[in-house]
């Protein structure tokens, strides 16, 4: 069983979505406060959808200088798996775990809807259980999803296969190269902008997303660099 | 140290797409601004701030834009600097 600190900043609206859905999947999951640096021994901290901080200045860039976003980067340092969800993507990448930023849609509306999108790269803590090309129907929700990148970052995520999903069929918000999602060099630090947590159960529509919480419960966590965990006292096994 | 007041003007980075300044620069023509070529909109900070001389203002000041204020990926900055009245 996976620890699981869904990181609830003010402003987060889906850490309730996400800690079911984690909590659906198998995993221990729990909160951390934003005011709060220590994740609780986590082996995977997620930053949920939202409007950290009223999207003040820009989306996600207050949010990144909150105490539990420095245990996030210590975390995602030490190899640690961190999935960021919408605004949790947009935090990442205020945050410089992931290159490049999220802009205004292109349309300029919020959108919220299903939107199609394709598993590219299953070698992330949070699509193993996919087949590379499963195209799955997950939800977006943001007015700022539009992925965006110099040329150069673009020509690496790429040759890296750093595109862990992209939009298919129609891509809703204008993201270069219809990027929906990405992960590091290291492949331990996913942002997504679909929300899977929104459609993990037939009675939510769909169960297209629930394979990224599985996912994230099957993987083998075989970087870790806090072995303390294994002699703890309150640890369940992993 | 002497008090100033710091004006930066955070705008999009020229050649990236501005669906916001688009949008204005459209509403602009629907409004008969015919001669309009092009509007962009970005943002406009005050900040007062201490600091020993103007240019330890805009220093700093160029330090807040680069860690916080404009995202390095998408976006420029112009720091202007004059001493608070």
């Amino acid at each position: 069983m996976k620890r699981v600190a869904v990181i609830v900043f003010p402003g987060s609206n889906c850490d309730a979505d996400t800690l079911a859905a984690a909590r659906a999947a198998g995993s221990d999951a729990y909160y951390v406060w934003h005011r709060e640096r220590d994740l609780q021994r986590a082996d995977v901290a997620i930053l949920p959808g939202g409007f950290s901080y009223g999207d003040y200045l820009r989306a996600g860039a207050i949010a990144r200088f909150s105490p539990a976003m420095q245990g996030v980067a210590e975390h995602a340092r030490a190899g640690g798996a961190v999935l960021g969800i919408c605004n949790g993507f947009q935090i990442l990448c205020e945050a410089g775990l992931l290159p490049g930023a999220l802009t205004r849609n292109t349309g300029l509306r919020f959108l919220s809807r299903p939107v199609r999108v394709r598993v590219e790269q299953t070698d992330t803590p949070f699509t193993g259980l996919y087949t590379p090309g499963d195209v799955l129907e997950v939800p977006v929700a943001h007015g700022d999803g539009r992925y965006t990148a110099d040329e150069r970052t673009l020509a690496e995520i790429e040759a890296e296969g750093r595109v862990v999903w992209r939009y298919v069929d129609d891509n809703p918000n204008g993201s270069l190269r219809a990027i929906a999602g990405i992960c590091s060099p290291g492949r331990n630090i996913v942002g997504i902008m679909p929300h899977p947590e929104r459609r993990n159960a037939a009675v939510l529509g769909g169960d297209d997303g629930a394979r990224v919480f599985l996912s994230m419960e099957a993987h083998h966590a075989t970087q870790r660099r806090d072995g303390v965990r294994a002699v703890g006292g309150s640890q369940r096994g992993v | 140290m002497s008090a100033f007041r710091v004006e930066i003007r955070v705008m999009p980075r020229g050649g990236l797409l501005d669906p916001q300044g688009q949008a204005v620069e459209h509403a602009l023509h629907t409004l008969g601004f015919a001669e309009v070529r092009g509007a962009r909109v970005g943002k406009h900070v005050v900040v007062e701030l201490d600091a020993p001389t103007r240019d330890a203002a805009a220093e700093r000041a160029r330090v807040m834009c680069e860690r916080l204020l404009a995202n390095p990926v998408t976006e420029d900055f112009l720091v202007a600097v004059e001493a608070a009245g």
